[in-house]
């Protein structure tokens, strides 16, 4: 009899309490910059694409719903030629972004992606690519890598020595 | 092989007793026994050299030993009551340490490396436990070479094993590959820029560790392992049938390794065999069913049925089709109806092939025991460039002959750099006689340079010395005898010899000289082999079905249909005559996937499968029947295997409708029955109902990704994958994920080793056959059947007619391989026509290099640049063979040479 009296005062306390329900969507939620929505596919600080096709996103994928096709451009710079994620399979767990070791994919609060037709949540690479760094600004991975791709010459990398000069047999 | 008693020792690894065998490595044995011991340098074929200091152990004197040392297990050998630690905390540190020291010039590469998801370097630094960097200083880099069109060059990524110059220099001959600079800047590259010369610069990509030599093919559609769906196949591309792994994906093939067999290719295939692979994706391939002249009106099926209804059929064989696909052609159109694709010439020489390997007389040996041989000769036949991959084996055999000697100066076989020092420059014998330059010619302790004929004077002659039953060549000019004389010396004195010849020169008395003197070495005591190599993939298995000739079918067939197997018969002779034999018929159908002229006379064309988009059975050079598998569901329903069309027409022509068809189920089990000769191809591989606990094998690795987005651009719920109804393996990554039987392996992965290193898990031992025993089922008979003896009709030694041309086909590794010329890769590196003439016709017609050259043969006229050659004999001129960009010429012919004016 005590606990049913006091489950209804507790009930009825809660009524001066602060609002959690919001207006959606007239009123938008607030979201950490860390939570896993919408997948997106970022730019270099020069603006260049980041994923170098590297496939690490959609193996690790648990539900294998990255695929993509690696190309390379005259200097040998690789990037997708396609890259399609399905979002009707995708659980948003991030696995991809912790794969990535370009911080290309990034997944971005946003999950205002509703859809009528199933179909429309396939989103090829015009979908995804975006005009930003997102969450990583300054990480450029062909400046760590020891690849020459038309980003930087070999041995003009972050801590790398100049090519070696193999004619010489000096110590 | 000196038989090598197997002596069995004790050793103890971390106290437990396991047995090992006596004469192998400590590395070998621990892998043998299951262990994971990481190593770089030591290579099963190559044998240790102690160079990455990776595969530390310790080693204890005997049991009450507590302190040890550390060694190498790859240059340790086995010894009874041997006690040695893996798990020993400061072995595993300094492999730890060691691998953290080559890593600190390792750049950070791995994303787009393409040696990434199957690199041995990533899984031995999982391996000893070494998953975070510490090193945070500069990085030592250098500059990249262009290797052509199939090797792709990355030199940060080295970490100094020195296996690719052991691979390119010591093991295939290659000149080119080398290691330059000193101390921690040394450079594997060539001298300058430039492509790689050795026809086994493939192996590279396989042979080391990490991605600085990787497969540039497969960089221009670059897939990783564990997205590949593979199969285990075979090899088209000449008749050695090396097996290999296919890798698809996205409808497209991706990829060809080598698969072990340690009878056939072992460890290592041709560059022809690795990039030979992209006809397959050409995009002019045949995809549609064509019919011309037909009742447009009708379909696909209902034009079938009224050709194959109407009248007499005949059908064309091919050497480059499948058992099956011929066989189903010889049903469809009856035994009195079948006909080989290839001239009469052509069919001959194998015909004496077969008759000479299958009569039980002399031994026909596998691959694996070519490189076993003492004393070689090489008669009439090049196999740089017409079975690539046997080159590479006589190259082991004149390396390891002085390796005889060896076990008495106390070396084991696997002390790669002790066995170099003792041998220095010694060299096995090995004897070239071939009309021009060949390139095994720099091992050769003699070579021979003549005309077709003479080369078959040669071998008659050596076989008169051998033997007194053999026939005795008559008026030989002095130095030839006194060459064949000493030829003969030094094979007499041979335990294991070894005669190679083969089809290339279009002699068949080359052949019947090298039978020859294999007879006439064969003693109780010692059996000769005798090795040919052949034209085709499946030229032995064309062969073997006994079927009249292309020749026979133009002179005297009177049909209205004509069914042309997979065959390109404007390769096979002269344009005019091809021409005049197709028009008789009315009906013109041709089954093939590539067009070409052929294809183009077709009334109806159907589209068929390639050896990626099917399955079926070849044999080889051996007599080995080897199933290869389909790797990937053809881009629509009409292309399919053409045993699987001939075998519906056939249902068509007994009045099935296209709805009540039966699916082929025992091909190859009525084969066996309509020729027995056959017999044992049905078992080459397990049948389609085979299960492993119920289990399917999977053809793509567990790590396979994209499953539910490959396909979402073109709908988004996921099709069913495919269902294989001829085989055990499945289009999935559910199944069996154990080892397989041999036959059946689509790729080698193990748990921490997801490079191809993982192979030794599949094997019985390092080195040894796969678990279940290799693949493939030799059809040959090794017991005598045949009463003949030695063969005569010994040629008459050939004379330069002035005015009169005798022309050789010149094979090119690159060039005179119907197929692998689609490649891209391959194209670049294929020769452009040429006449290639001696000192002597040069003088004679004035001519020097490059000058143009009117080439009449029959009715083929052609104008050629000129190429010269020190070696070819007065009289003869050579003429690239099969080249895509010459007409068809029938073989050996004979015409008429002269010079342009300018
Ligand atoms: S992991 Fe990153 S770099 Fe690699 S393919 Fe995916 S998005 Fe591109
Ligand atoms: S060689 Fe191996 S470890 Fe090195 S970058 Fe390539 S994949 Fe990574
Ligand atoms: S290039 Fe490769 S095979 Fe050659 S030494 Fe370096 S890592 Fe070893
Ligand atoms: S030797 Fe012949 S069968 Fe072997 S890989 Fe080369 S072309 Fe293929
Ligand atoms: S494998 Fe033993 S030292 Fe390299």
């Amino acid at each position: 009899m005590i606990s049913l009296l006091r489950t209804m005062g507790l009930t009825f306390l809660h009524m001066f309490r602060k609002r959690e329900t919001i207006q959606y969507p007239e009123e938008k939620v607030v979201l950490h910059p860390r939570w896993r929505g919408r997948i997106v596919l970022t730019r270099d600080p020069d603006m260049g694409e980041r994923c170098v096709g590297c496939y690490l996103c959609a193996a690790a994928c648990p539900v294998d719903c990255i695929s993509l096709q690696a190309t390379e451009d005259e200097n040998g710079r690789r990037y997708p030629e396609f890259f399609r994620i399905n979002f009707s399979r995708c659980i948003f767990c991030g696995y991809c972004e912790e794969a990535c070791p370009t911080y290309a994919i990034q997944l971005i609060p946003d999950f205002e992606m509703g859809e009528y037709n199933r179909q429309n949540l396939v989103y090829e690479k015009e979908d995804l690519l975006i005009n930003s760094e997102g969450k990583y600004p300054g990480y450029n991975y062909y400046k760590v890598a020891g690849l020459a791709a038309g980003v930087k010459g070999k041995g003009e990398g972050e801590n790398e020595e100049p090519p070696v000069d193999i004619r010489s047999l000096i110590p | 092989m000196p038989l090598a008693v197997i002596i069995m020792a004790i050793i103890y690894i971390d106290k437990k007793p396991f047995e090992a065998k006596a004469g192998k490595n400590l590395l070998e044995t621990c892998l043998t026994l299951g262990f994971n011991l990481p190593y770089f340098c030591w290579h099963p074929a190559m044998g240790s050299v102690g160079a990455c200091r990776q595969c530390a152990v310790r080693l204890y004197k005997d049991e009450n030993d507590t302190t040890g040392r550390l060694v190498m297990s790859c240059m340790e050998g086995i010894r009874d009551n041997m006690y040695v630690s893996l798990d020993d905390p400061v072995a595993r540190d300094f492999r730890s340490q060691n691998m953290e020291w080559l890593m600190t010039n390792h750049p950070h590469d791995c994303a787009v490396c393409d040696e990434g998801g199957s690199c041995h370097l990533q899984d031995m630094t999982v391996m000893t436990g070494h998953s975070y960097r510490r090193f945070r200083y500069p990085k030592r880099t250098y500059k990249n070479q262009y290797l052509g069109p199939f090797i792709n060059h990355e030199m940060n990524r080295c970490i100094q094993c020195y296996r690719c110059v052991r691979f390119y220099k010591d093991y295939a001959g290659g000149k080119d590959l080398d290691v330059f600079a000193a101390h921690d800047h040394v450079y594997f590259g060539r001298e300058k820029d430039g492509i790689l010369e050795n026809e086994f610069s493939g192996n590279l990509a396989e042979v080391c560790p990490t991605g600085v030599f990787t497969d540039k093919t497969l960089k221009q559609h670059y897939t990783r392992k564990w997205d590949m769906t593979m199969a285990p196949s075979i090899c088209q591309h000449c008749s050695l049938g090396c097996n290999i792994i296919a890798g698809e994906r996205y409808g497209e093939l991706r990829q060809i390794t080598s698969r072990y067999n340690s009878e056939v290719n072992g460890y290592f295939i041709c560059d022809r065999g690795r990039f030979g692979y992209e006809f397959v994706n050409d995009v002019t391939r045949i995809q549609q069913p064509l019919i011309r002249n037909g009742n447009t009106g009708q379909s696909l099926f209902e034009n079938l049925k009224t050709v194959l209804s109407a009248g007499k059929m005949i059908g064309i064989g091919s050497p480059r089709a499948t058992l099956e696909a011929n066989f189903a052609l010889r049903q469809l159109v009856g035994k009195q109806n079948f006909y080989q694709g290839i001239p009469e010439h052509e069919a001959c020489l194998i015909q004496t092939v077969l008759e000479t390997s299958n009569g039980g007389h002399v031994h026909t040996p596998s691959l694996s025991e070519t490189e076993q041989a003492d004393v070689v000769l090489i008669l009439g036949e090049d196999p740089t460039n017409s079975a690539p991959r046997l080159a590479l084996a006589l190259r082991q055999a004149v390396r390891k002959k002085p390796l005889d000697n060896a076990s008495q100066a106390n070396i084991p076989a696997w002390h790669d750099a002790a066995l170099r020092e003792l041998i220095q420059d010694e060299k096995g014998e090995l004897f070239v006689a071939y009309p021009i330059e060949t390139k095994l010619d720099e091992l050769a302790a003699g070579t021979f340079r003549a005309a077709p004929d003479d080369i078959a004077r040669l071998g008659f002659a050596i076989a008169d010395c051998l033997s007194d039953a053999a026939p005795i060549p008559l008026r030989m000019d002095d130095h030839v005898l006194e060459t064949a004389r000493n030829i003969a010396a030094v094979l007499q004195k041979a335990e294991r010899p070894l005669i190679v010849s083969g089809t290339s020169l279009h002699n068949v008395d080359v052949i019947k000289a090298a039978f020859n003197i294999a007879l006439a070495l064969q003693t109780d005591q010692r059996k000769a082999a005798l090795c040919f190599t052949l034209p085709e993939c499946n030229s032995v298995g064309l062969g073997m079905m006994h079927a009249p000739s292309l020749d026979t079918a133009m002179e005297d067939v009177d049909a209205d249909t004509i069914v042309i197997l997979e065959n390109d018969l404007y390769r096979r002779g002269a344009k005019q005559a091809i021409d005049g034999f197709l028009a008789k018929f009315k009906n013109i159908i041709v089954l093939d996937h590539l067009h070409h002229a052929t294809t183009g006379k077709a009334t109806i064309l159907l589209p068929v499968a390639t050896f990626a988009e099917g399955e079926g059975t070849l044999v080889n050079n051996e007599g080995r029947a080897q199933r290869f598998f389909q790797v990937f569901m053809p881009k629509n329903e009409n292309i399919r295997e053409s045993w699987r069309w001939l075998d519906e027409f056939h249902q068509f022509c007994q009045g099935k409708m296209p709805d009540e068809l039966n699916e082929l189920d025992h091909l190859l089990e009525e084969l066996v029955t309509v020729m027995p000769q056959f017999k044992g191809v049905e078992t080459v591989a397990p049948p389609s109902g085979f299960r492993i606990n119920g289990q399917r094998i999977p053809r793509e690795p567990h790590r396979f990704s994209g499953r539910t987005s490959m396909q979402a651009n073109v709908a988004v719920s996921e099709p069913k994958p495919p269902e294989d109804t001829d085989s055990p393996l499945s289009y999935t990554m559910e199944g069996y994920r154990g080892i397989p039987p041999a036959p059946l392996i689509p790729f080698y992965w193990s748990p921490g080793w997801n490079s191809g290193q993982s192979l030794h898990k599949y094997q019985i031992e390092v080195g040894g056959p796969l678990h279940g025993g290799d693949p493939g089922k030799r059809l040959f008979h090794e017991d005598l059947v045949s009463k003949a003896g030695f063969q005569d009709n010994i040629p008459c030694a050939f004379k330069p007619h002035n005015g009169e041309t005798v022309f050789v086909p010149v094979s090119h590794i690159f060039g005179s391989d119907e197929l692998s010329v689609y490649s891209p890769s391959v194209t670049s590196r294929t020769p452009k026509p040429y006449v290639m003439i001696g000192r002597q016709d040069a003088a004679r017609l004035q001519v020097t290099e490059g000058d143009l050259l009117n080439v009449r043969i029959g009715g083929v006229a052609m104008d050629l640049p000129v190429k010269g050659s020190d070696a070819l004999p007065e009289g003869l001129a050579g003429i690239p063979f099969n080249l895509p960009s010459m007409p068809g010429l029938s073989w050996p012919c004979k015409g008429t040479l002269t010079l342009l004016k300018p």
